[in-house]
């Protein structure tokens, strides 16, 4: 039976052969000649391009269908509200490329400028990038494997022209796998301010979003906070059901153990999945939910946790 | 602006730089010289294997977050209720391997023997294989590429022994990559009966399902027929019945009807469900009369009901 590497750092990692995991990988001489690991010239264009972008902030989840997308979608609405703030939001999930929808931009079209791809303005102050953007209809499949994947978020990085951003943010497919890999290192030189990290209440998720807090503590990211959505639901006759029973403590217990913050628990309004299949922003559909107030609670303790970090690279929250 | 080849057959695939959708693709003179598609053994090996085993069930969605675990899982348990059918459950999403929690055998261990590897039995004829079991904590990440997770796909299936089996369930992580892909190019010669394919009512979802079965389309795989998960939820405190997830486009029976493929059924969402995939029991067993454990055994009859309509030697009587 071959041996499973639990940690193995990647075969393209810094440390692909080198970590105290590779010992006894088949793989390990490989690895620790470097064949895999030959620098890309795109991070340093990449690091280029992100000199305009003030924040970059990941949107992560190990487990699926918690609402990355939708939370993605409506930090990006918030900060925007303040016509000052210049917002991106990019979106890396090849295969389910959700933002399109909600943001209520699908058919748009992504044209190409001198310098680089424009992005799909939503807003004066509000940019998207999809692959949804580059497909005929949005029901058609991308069936890609992940070499293909990296090439796509790598174009993403490199060729979208955002101009002058205050935050990015970048929404991502649930795992640990490509996609994070890839925006990690291709950001690598350009300093991401943290990652924002969705779960639901249950232990079938938390799992998940411990294998992603461990993630990023691998690849040294640091950890801005957990979001916990659908923590409860507002039962329209009797006011309140948890859908998604925390048997384990919730969010709450997982953050108390792991030591990270919790951001906040978002309730469950079946407003919010109308607003998104209609495009709109759930926060000026219905401005009084409690959910909307939960977001935004949110949504300023991610840009206090922003502004202790200088826009240049020095991270004063350690990771 | 590199052009995106949206009906990219895939590198390795038979078709590679033959597709009507590679002309014009700068990579299709390479593709089309096969250096990506050498045949690999294991295709063969992993026919032999599957000699043992009946009907094979693929259960995906391409949006995360919608029940495929949950629906694998008691899929595998409403099968093996009846002692005389042997039940095998691979779990093949190896970043949220879930299926260990959900089917309590968390901390189980995988053992060789000389046949092979050996799944987790949970009863004599329920076997269990999933990366879960392969590492050291629940908690540990597999933080690997593509081509990596493959490798241990391919392992699963060409490795496992896993006796004469009726159903073999493949639960799948969220997408239409490299998980999916292999899945289908692994079994290639050994005969799928079909997919299982699970959706949420929202629009949100179903997008991302109509990109799933148009995968299937593409591969050629049967398509069973699509599940809608959390249809409605019933109050368990005052029973008024909600829509959590509004099916703002018609829900999955629109989309059915739009795509011609067949709605098995729909399963209201009870929070007990989640409750009992917590705990690693079988709802089916914590609440046999909750409405949701009669839509998923209606659901489950009507998938035996379309693999009796195909020969286990691979005869296809249903077209894909």
């Amino acid at each position: 039976m071959e041996e499973v590497p639990h940690d193995c750092p990647g075969v393209s990692s810094a440390q692909a052969g080198r970590g105290a995991s590779c010992q006894g990988c088949p793989n390990q001489g490989i690895c620790a000649s470097g064949a895999g690991a030959a620098p890309d010239p795109a991070i340093e264009e990449i690091k280029e391009r992100m000199k305009t972008v003030k924040h970059k902030i990941l949107v992560l989840s190990g487990k699926g269908g918690v609402g990355k997308s939708t939370f993605s979608a409506h930090l990006a609405h918030g900060l925007a509200e303040d016509e000052n703030t210049q917002v991106a939001l990019l979106d890396i999930d090849i295969c389910g490329p959700s933002i399109p929808k909600i943001m209520g931009l699908e058919g748009e079209q992504v044209h190409q400028s001198g310098s680089g791809w424009s992005p799909v303005f939503l807003e004066d102050n509000l940019g998207v990038m999809s692959v949804g953007f580059l497909l005929s209809s949005p029901d058609d499949a991308v069936i890609w494997r992940g070499p293909k994947k990296n090439g796509m978020i790598k174009q993403f990085l490199r060729d979208v022209d955002w101009g002058e951003v205050d935050y990015l943010i970048v929404d991502t497919p649930p795992g640990t796998s490509d996609e994070h890999l890839s925006a990690v290192q291709y950001l690598a030189a350009a300093h991401i301010d943290g990652a924002v990290i969705i779960t639901t209440p249950q232990e079938v998720s938390l799992q998940d979003v411990r294998k992603e807090i461990s993630f990023c503590h691998k690849v040294k990211l640091p950890i801005i906070g957990v979001v916990e959505n659908m923590s409860s639901f507002t039962c329209p006759k009797c006011q309140e059901s948890q859908i998604f029973p925390p048997t384990t403590g919730g969010a709450e217990v997982m953050c108390q153990d792991l030591k990270v913050p919790l951001l906040g628990k978002v309730p469950l309004d079946p407003r919010i999945g109308k607003s998104c299949d209609k495009g709109e922003s759930f926060f000026a559909e219905v401005p009084d939910s409690p959910a909307t107030l939960a977001y935004r609670s949110i949504i300023q303790r991610i840009q206090e946790s922003c502004s202790l970090r200088q826009p240049k690279g020095e991270n004063l929250v350690g990771s």
